[in-house]
């Protein structure tokens, strides 16, 4: 268990490592001289070699890193440009939207998509299998601002049932806030019900073929039974994974969803972040974004740990 | 003519028939757009803005009085050949790094982890920022949609490798002396056409949908360039007078993307149980 | 047997099939994987149902406990008489799921060839146990899980009271089998369909599990149906053998009969293999041969089955009228039967 424990920290420790590398990369890319953007244009050179000296921009690339590094590890992601605040505070302010989006989605999805996905497995090739596949293919290809303003047409503004946008008044309750988010969180949770009944299915469809379930039924066990407590037990893994990582992804990948519903989100921040050239804050939301989804599958792996028993030995 | 049997059983299939044909429709509208519109897309016409879907104007007009349907089979052109460029750069970028990565154990781990970061940014947001770097064009679209998705190719094509060589027995023919390049040209690389095959498929659906968002977003190609993305872009605040203008792209979208994924998912029934695993 | 001119009188057999076939189609066609198969089982006697893979031996058992994959769209029929407990005869093949149900696992059991995929590994080996034992004999979690202790200590599992809290991925292959047939035995059924148990275990093993299984059968008086390609199992567990191959019966009589005088070519080619023979069977007088026999030729696809007798293609006795029909089942002696026209030229003298 200990060596399974230390494979799996050095593996995200090295993965870790390498997004530190891509993000400091695109940044300095993307940004050539930093300082003298921040400086803006009345700076003289040497106001402008002294800052540099002070940020260690006049060493080579790799020393650079290091110190960029050392500093993200303390905790200081920088300043935004624009909104004259630490970046990490931007992020901090940004989180809960974003985090409640991403929960109340992946709910809807989950809840659609794995009761779906057993009834498409254990049905297989019928007329309800076809059905539910091919609504999976088609959430799958439905992209999510259409989507958004359909709902948005639909229900905000015919029905009037949820705000148009927004994500109420600073000081509204949770209550508020959470209807906000019911259609944004209805967009990505039905795109991404479309992932989970394709996951579940095949998971599913693997769990039904093994030997240990036909055991189970020459018990004379119920199909409900042999289904639900044998069958699906064995397949939960790797759909939980799947869920898991979904939500992993949808911090800071509900990009489009935020904008269309005006919601004020990490998503939402590095777009207007991009637009307005704000790169300390296009890179503190890459890393922080790219460092959660590698938690969460490490943590997700641990998980594996607990609930089969098998993996301990491995 | 002798159809390759591989071909025959696909189209066997009805759904992946209609999904052919519907691409086929698609993209003979695409290349012979001005053959198909009666009218320019660029035409603005300010006094027929906002015009609901007539015998006139089949899809209705946008905010400046332009026809939706021209709009949107010139916009084919330039969403299709964004996307089937991504999915050409993605596939030949990956299937190398995948390869690579599956016959060589060595370079595995390394190139797999590198693999697994550039996987720990959502596509979107990876996305934006590289378009950020290299500037908005069509070019750097297709480029930052390139270096997005091939590490899903490369994780494919990796996984696909290591059952061939088993499969094949690449040990048994090294130790003949047989060269490296030659196993993995001649022997390797042809089993594998099925699964790139069925990549391609999706990463062109992936690549639509995404370029989509990026214009959506206006973070994309310039707004200039008529893509089904920047039209929706461009009649967003109009949605709710106007919705056609919203509705119609969005259709093309769904379409195409959908049509491919069917596509794609019949390629893969075919697939060899081993491999299909692997995808 | 079937036909029974024997000097027992007239048993009720356990288990009686007739005609039973299985059919599935596939892209190249209808394969039948089991054609015209009948066989009984008496009370508390094991029949042992032998074929190289292939022969339709696993497939007769699938079908005969409808477990066969539901998207094999498989086609059966014929009869599968069985004699329940309450004195009642059931068609297995044809009672609906609901009362097949109430039967497995209860008064008709199997145990398969893979021990090591063949139990959940994320269930305790007690709670697998128990799981049947709750499910038929209605007892409470606390009573089936002492039940399970004491099946796991009937299969001579030590510390059966440590044991049954732990995974399958703990135990042992030999262990896991003991496992199934606890599992198996649970509900004391009347027949215990053995589909290869011990051809995927170690030799040591093997011996061990057989003679659980006589123990056992000697204990509750249970009838089993031992499906192998093992013929030196067969020799020491089997009561009647029923030989099958491409998908028939081409001989069935008790166990010493068959060894001493395999009516049959392809049986007799069977016991020709074996290593310890030194001679083909029934052609006595001749010299101790240097090389192990092998029957040549292989089994014919499915798909394109010889015209007449399927053997014909590998048999030396075969002629020219062997092509031109499928032969009938006929008795060759005292309760048994050979798919052979040239049975008369094979008997051996010495009936």
């Amino acid at each position: 268990m200990r060596k399974f424990l230390l494979s799996k920290a050095l593996g995200m420790l090295a993965v870790l490592a390498i997004v530190a590398v891509i993000v400091f990369v695109l940044t300095r890319a993307a940004s050539g001289d930093p300082i003298s953007v921040l400086l803006g244009d009345q700076a003289t050179a040497e106001d402008i070699a002294r800052v540099q000296k002070v940020y260690g921009l006049d060493k080579p690339l790799p020393v650079q890193f290091a110190y960029w590094l050392r500093e993200v590890l303390h905790g200081n992601l920088g300043d935004s440009i624009f909104l004259q605040r630490p970046v990490t505070q931007a992020l901090r302010e940004r989180a809960e939207p974003t985090t409640l989006l991403a929960l109340m989605a992946v709910a809807i999805a989950a809840a659609i998509g794995i009761p779906c996905g057993i009834v498409s497995a254990v049905f297989r090739g019928r007329w309800i299998d076809q059905l539910f596949t091919g609504v999976a293919m088609l959430g799958a290809s439905i992209p999510s601002f259409w989507l958004g303003l359909v709902l948005i047409q639909i229900f905000a503004v015919s029905f009037g049932w949820f705000p148009v946008s927004g994500y109420g008044a600073p000081d509204a309750a949770l209550a508020e806030r959470v209807h906000a988010l019911v259609l944004p969180a209805a967009v990505l949770g039905l795109l991404n019900s479309a992932l989970i009944i394709r996951f579940t299915r095949a998971s599913m469809l693997d769990v039904l073929g093994e030997d240990y379930v036909r055991t189970a039924r020459s018990k004379g066990l119920a199909e409900s039974t042999v289904v639900l407590k044998h069958a699906l037990r064995n397949a939960l893994v790797p759909i939980v994974t799947v869920v898991g990582l979904t939500v992993a992804l949808m911090i800071g990948g509900a990009v489009v969803t935020e904008t269309v519903f005006g919601l004020p989100g990490v998503g939402n921040l590095v777009v207007s972040a991009v637009l307005r050239r704000d790169y300390p804050v296009i890179q503190g939301a890459l890393l922080v974004v790219a460092a959660i989804y590698v938690l969460i599958n490490f943590s997700i792996d641990l998980l594996y740990a607990v609930v089969d028993p098998r993996v301990k030995v491995g | 003519m002798k159809m390759p049997p591989m071909l025959r059983q696909l189209l066997h299939r009805r759904i992946v028939l209609v999904a052919a044909v519907v691409l086929l429709i698609i993209a003979v509208l695409a290349i012979g757009a001005p053959w198909f519109a009666s009218f320019d897309p660029n035409d603005t016409a300010v006094l027929q803005r906002l015009k609901g879907p007539s015998s006139e104007h089949l899809m209705g007009t946008d905010e400046l009085g332009r026809d939706m349907y021209a709009r949107i089979v010139h916009g084919a052109r330039y969403s299709l050949a964004i996307a089937a460029l991504t999915a050409l750069g993605s596939v030949i970028a990956g299937t190398l790094l995948g390869l690579v990565a599956g016959f060589f154990r060595r370079l595995d781990a390394p190139l797999m982890r590198v693999v697994d970061a550039m996987m720990s940014f959502p596509d979107i947001l990876l996305a934006i920022a590289l378009v950020a770097i290299l500037g908005p064009s069509l070019v750097n679209v297709v480029l930052a949609l390139v270096l997005v998705y091939t590490p899903r190719v490369a994780r494919v094509v990796r996984a696909s490798t290591l059952v061939v060589r088993e499969l094949l027995f690449v040990e048994a023919v090294r130790a003949l002396g047989v060269r490296t390049s030659r196993i993995l040209w001649r022997h390797i690389l042809p089993n594998l056409m099925s699964p790139i095959l069925v990549q391609v498929s999706f990463i062109f659906a992936y690549a639509i949908l995404a370029e989509a968002g990026l214009s959506f977003l206006g973070v994309g190609v310039p707004p200039e360039i008529p893509t089904w993305g920047t039209m929706v872009a461009g009649g967003q605040q109009y949605a709710h007078q106007a919705f056609w203008v919203v509705l119609f792209p969005g259709l093309a979208i769904i379409f195409t993307a959908l049509s491919l994924q069917m596509l794609g998912d019949g390629v893969r029934d075919l697939l060899d149980p081993k491999l299909k695993k692997a995808l | 047997m079937e036909a029974d001119p024997s000097t027992n009188p007239r048993i009720e057999p356990r288990l009686a099939v007739q005609r039973l076939s299985t059919s599935f189609p596939t892209e190249g066609g209808l394969v039948h994987a089991v054609a015209d198969v009948s066989f009984s089982i008496a009370p508390g006697k094991t029949t042992a149902l032998v074929g190289e893979s292939g022969s339709g031996k696993s497939v007769t058992s699938l079908t005969l406990m409808r477990l066969l994959a539901k998207t094999a769209n498989a086609r059966v029929s014929g009869v599968a008489r069985f004699a329940t407990r309450e004195g009642r005869s059931v068609d297995l093949l044809k009672i609906d799921e609901q009362a097949l149900r109430a039967l497995r696992g209860n008064q008709l059991s199997m145990i398969f060839q893979e021990p090591m995929t063949s139990l959940n590994p994320v269930l305790t080996v007690g709670e697998q146990i128990a799981e049947g034992v709750r499910l038929h004999k209605g007892l409470g979690r606390s009573a089936a899980l002492a039940d399970a202790k004491r099946m796991l200590d009937l299969v001579e599992i030590p510390a059966a009271d440590r044991r049954v809290h732990e995974y399958p991925h703990q135990l042992s292959g030999g262990m896991r089998q003991r496992v199934m047939i606890a599992i198996a035995m649970a509900c004391d059924p009347t027949l215990l369909i053995a589909d290869e148990p011990t051809t995927a275990l170690d030799v040591t093993i093997q011996a061990q599990i057989l003679a659980l299984m006589r123990k056992l059968q000697a204990e509750t008086g249970m009838s089993i149906l031992f499906i192998t390609h093992n013929l030196g199992v067969v020799a020491h567990h089997a009561d009647d053998v029923v030989v099958m191959y491409a998908g028939r019966v081409v001989e069935s009589a008790p166990v010493r009969p068959l060894f001493a005088a395999p009516a049959h070519p392809y049986t007799q080619g069977l016991l020709a293999c074996l290593p310890g023979r030194a001679r083909l069977a029934g052609r006595a007088g001749q010299p101790r041969p240097a090389r192990l026999f092998a029957i040549r030729g292989q089994v014919a696809s499915p798909l394109a089955p010889p015209p007449g007798c399927a053997f014909e293609p590998r048999c030396d006795l075969a002629i020219a009228a062997c092509r031109d029909a499928m032969p009938e089942l006929l008795a060759t002696g005292a309760a048994r039967e050979a798919r052979c026209i040239r049975v008369a030229a094979a008997l051996p003298e010495a009936a």
